[in-house]
């Protein structure tokens, strides 16, 4: 099941020129962009690994893409995002964030119920790629970033 | 300028019955000739400096009209070196560089990030790497100007970090060349011992340009041009001193050509506020706050030494 968080995340995976127009637009807006990985999809999950600081003082989105690239690399079977921060008054929050990794295989969600008195049933969801210890939980070196 | 449209036009000749391309309406739509001439105006000497600008924009231009006509058109490594005495106007040139290389479309952005050694090399083990390529991603686009860059190797320290951020830069220069100018910058029989330390380095600079030093009449000029950019002027015998100044200072030691005449102008500037202020029973009008007198400038200790 494709993972759909963030921006264009109904979109297909954007290529690397569109990242880097995307970048761009966000170092031209003043944003400091950071890039981080998990391999915990769930959408409540928003503490994400970060892969280095968060960018503060680019120009170029170059130096970005490097970083992109590097963290790819490193885990190819991980989901990776592009978070762009504005810390102007009245916002000082993320304004973007999309996904630029993920793996070759994504598990999907289980809804899993449990029933309490008087047969209330509470619904919650499950990833199941979380249900492996971590190096367990993607296929090896299968993501985009492996090619 | 007229330098660039003849190299220009001496390209341009078409070969017989084979799409051609107008260089000239390339040259006049690009902005460069504009460019070239500002260059001409606020720059002071340094011939072979401008040559060397006017090759590269030349080439760049040739390098467009060869794309438009499908042939392949390689980017140019365009890595700088900067030699030449203290105060000959490298640094300056160098934060022109990118506003020249960027108006030739060479560059993505227009922004030099100027470095030195202690920007790029750590102090730890395992410092040096992340410092240098964080400078390296902050320069992305744009032209890293290293001053001093001869610091950078220090022979007497086998274990100096400065050969990792030496060996990272080499990598990254030979990579993103699309991506990235480098300038070094330094004097120059200190950057000739680096470069034959690094031949690595040296070859990968296309570009070495020497600053020559400035002769009396242009180290005028630019004091001309100084005192207008302070909003000050000379009166007719202040400048005549000035002269005498330059003529005066450049027999003696620790002579810094341009820098040297900031600092004296900086000091006319100090006495002429003195001037001012024993005489304040009296208002000054505008002229008088403008004016650099004769005395001014012949008070310097350089006319009684």
């Amino acid at each position: 099941m494709r993972l759909t968080q963030g921006q264009f995340s109904f979109l297909p995976d954007l290529t690397d020129e569109e990242i880097t127009k995307q970048v761009q637009y966000a170092l031209d807006q003043g944003w400091a962009v950071a890039v981080e990985f998990t391999d915990d999809p769930h959408p409540r999950n928003s503490y994400w690994s970060m892969w280095g600081q968060p960018m503060f003082d680019l120009r170029d989105a170059k130096g970005v893409m490097m970083e992109i690239d590097a963290c790819r690399q490193a885990h190819p079977d991980l989901y990776v995002k592009v978070l762009a921060f504005d810390s102007s008054e009245g916002f000082e929050t993320v304004r973007m964030s999309f996904i630029v990794n993920r793996p070759a295989e994504e598990p999907g969600f289980e809804l899993v119920r449990s029933e309490g008195p008087g047969r209330r049933v509470g619904y919650t969801l499950r990833s199941y790629a979380t249900g492996h210890p971590p190096s367990l939980r993607y296929g090896a070196g299968e993501g985009r970033g492996a090619a | 300028m007229t330098g660039a449209a003849d190299t220009l036009a001496s390209v341009a000749a078409p070969v017989a019955d084979s799409p051609s391309v107008d260089l000239e309406a390339l040259y006049t739509g690009s902005g460069i000739g504009e460019m070239l001439a500002e260059m001409d105006r606020e720059l002071v000497g340094l011939k072979p400096v401008k040559t060397r600008i006017r090759e590269i924009a030349a080439l760049l231009l040739v390098e467009r009209a060869r794309r438009s006509l499908g042939l392949r058109a390689e980017p140019p490594s365009l890595h700088m070196c900067f030699t030449g005495n203290p105060g000959t106007g490298k640094t300056t040139v160098a934060r022109r560089m990118a506003g020249i290389l960027h108006g030739l479309g060479y560059i993505r952005r227009n922004h030099v990030v100027g470095v030195t050694r202690d920007d790029l090399v750590g102090q730890y083990i395992g410092h040096t790497a992340p410092k240098t390529k964080d400078v390296l991603k902050r320069a992305m686009g744009g032209v890293l100007f290293i001053d001093e860059a001869y610091y950078l190797y220090r022979p007497e320290n086998e274990r100096d970090y400065g050969q990792e951020a030496i060996e990272i830069l080499l990598q990254v220069m030979e990579d993103n060349r699309d991506d990235l100018v480098v300038i070094l910058a330094g004097y120059k029989d200190r950057m000739d011992t680096f470069f034959k330390s690094n031949p690595g380095m040296a070859s990968r600079i296309a570009h070495h340009v020497d600053f020559p030093d400035y002769e009396a009449g242009e180290l005028l000029a630019i004091a001309r041009l100084m005192v207008e950019g302070m909003q000050y002027r000379f009166a007719p015998e202040a400048e005549r001193a000035m002269g005498d100044y330059i003529a005066h200072r450049m027999a003696q030691p620790r002579f810094a050509n341009a820098r040297s005449i900031r600092n004296a102008l900086d000091r006319a500037r100090l006495r002429q506020a003195n001037r001012l202020f024993e005489a304040r029973a009296r208002a000054v009008d505008a002229g008088a706050l403008l004016t650099i007198t004769e005395e001014d400038i012949r008070k310097s200790r350089v006319f009684t030494q």
